[in-house]
């Protein structure tokens, strides 16, 4: 794992986020621009806590989260009050990841942006007929 | 349709709840009862983000639930009610006898003086009586976070002790 500066935090369920960090890391060796965080087995207090002290920590000004209605995200959110320029990015993929680590020329919330445009465009439906 | 699923979840609704098992239930609508919650417009928009457009999610109080309850009784659709903690959930056993037969222990997590019962039930002596309690008045009482599990009822979940299953 690189030792680049965090300036995101992935959030989610079980594994989640070693495992996309795991993946960014392996693929490009910049894994180091992230921080993992799991809520598995946290009361929803904890979690924003936790997450709260993550990004006061580090200083990441993004949160990833895997699913919108999950805990992590409503912790996100919540955080996301008390520090309006937090960017929260829910229902993100390896391609997100991937793209945001090489943006790191942009500001936070732009490379956050251009990372969710890339996410988009990689979803695909492979080898059904008509499907592209 | 009577309401599916009563469910005591800290996390209140979150993806066990919205996609765990609202998949399988074909889940049409939650009913989320907690004071606080009830009275924040904030907490409500925060709460109501994640869950699918058609999947209604209705915030009551305990004390306005005793009156709406029959309209969600009578809904056609599969929902589930959830309250955050033990004793709202033994106020609206107390309040509406007979309408709430089983009880869903999903989420009760750690916190100073509770202790370890399964990975995601910790329980202090005052919620160990409080469950006894709604036992008593016939309710039956399981754990459960996730609908492929097995409910571990409460006889079993009280003689627990550590949080490794």
């Amino acid at each position: 794992m690189s030792n680049a500066t965090v300036r995101a935090i992935v959030a989610g369920h079980g594994d989640f986020a070693t495992g996309m960090i795991s993946a960014v890391d392996q693929i490009t060796g910049r894994g180091g621009v992230f921080a993992p965080m799991t809520n598995r087995d946290l009361s929803m207090d904890d979690i924003t806590k936790a997450l709260e002290s993550l990004i006061d920590h580090t200083g990441a000004a993004v949160v990833f989260t895997d699913l919108p209605a999950g805990s992590a995200t409503v912790a996100a959110r919540r955080v996301q009050r008390a520090h309006p320029d937090l960017v929260v990015v829910t229902a993100i993929s390896l391609p997100v990841l991937l793209d945001f680590v090489f943006q790191g020329d942009l500001a936070a919330a732009d490379a956050a942006r251009h990372a969710v445009e890339k996410g988009h465009g990689a979803m695909a439906i492979v080898g059904l007929p008509g499907a592209r | 349709m009577p309401v599916d699923l009563y469910r005591i979840d800290d996390r209140r609704i979150h993806g066990q709840v919205v996609v765990g098992w609202g998949q399988p239930l074909d889940l049409g609508f939650i009913v989320l009862v907690d004071d606080e919650i009830a009275s924040s417009d904030w907490e409500q928009e925060l709460y109501r983000m994640g869950v699918p457009p058609d999947m209604d999610v209705f915030f009551e109080s305990v004390d306005s639930i005793a009156t709406d309850f029959v309209r969600f009784a009578r809904d056609a659709r599969h929902g589930i009610l959830l309250t955050s903690d033990i004793d709202t959930m033994r106020q609206l056993v107390e309040r509406m006898p007979n309408a709430i037969r089983a009880v869903n222990l999903g989420g009760i997590h750690h916190r100073p003086g509770r202790s370890p019962k399964l990975r995601y039930v910790f329980l202090d002596g005052t919620e160990e009586d409080a469950l006894r309690g709604l036992a008593s008045r016939g309710v039956i009482v399981s754990a459960q976070d996730v609908p492929a599990a097995r409910p571990i009822p409460l006889d079993e979940l009280l003689a627990l002790h550590g949080a490794a299953k």
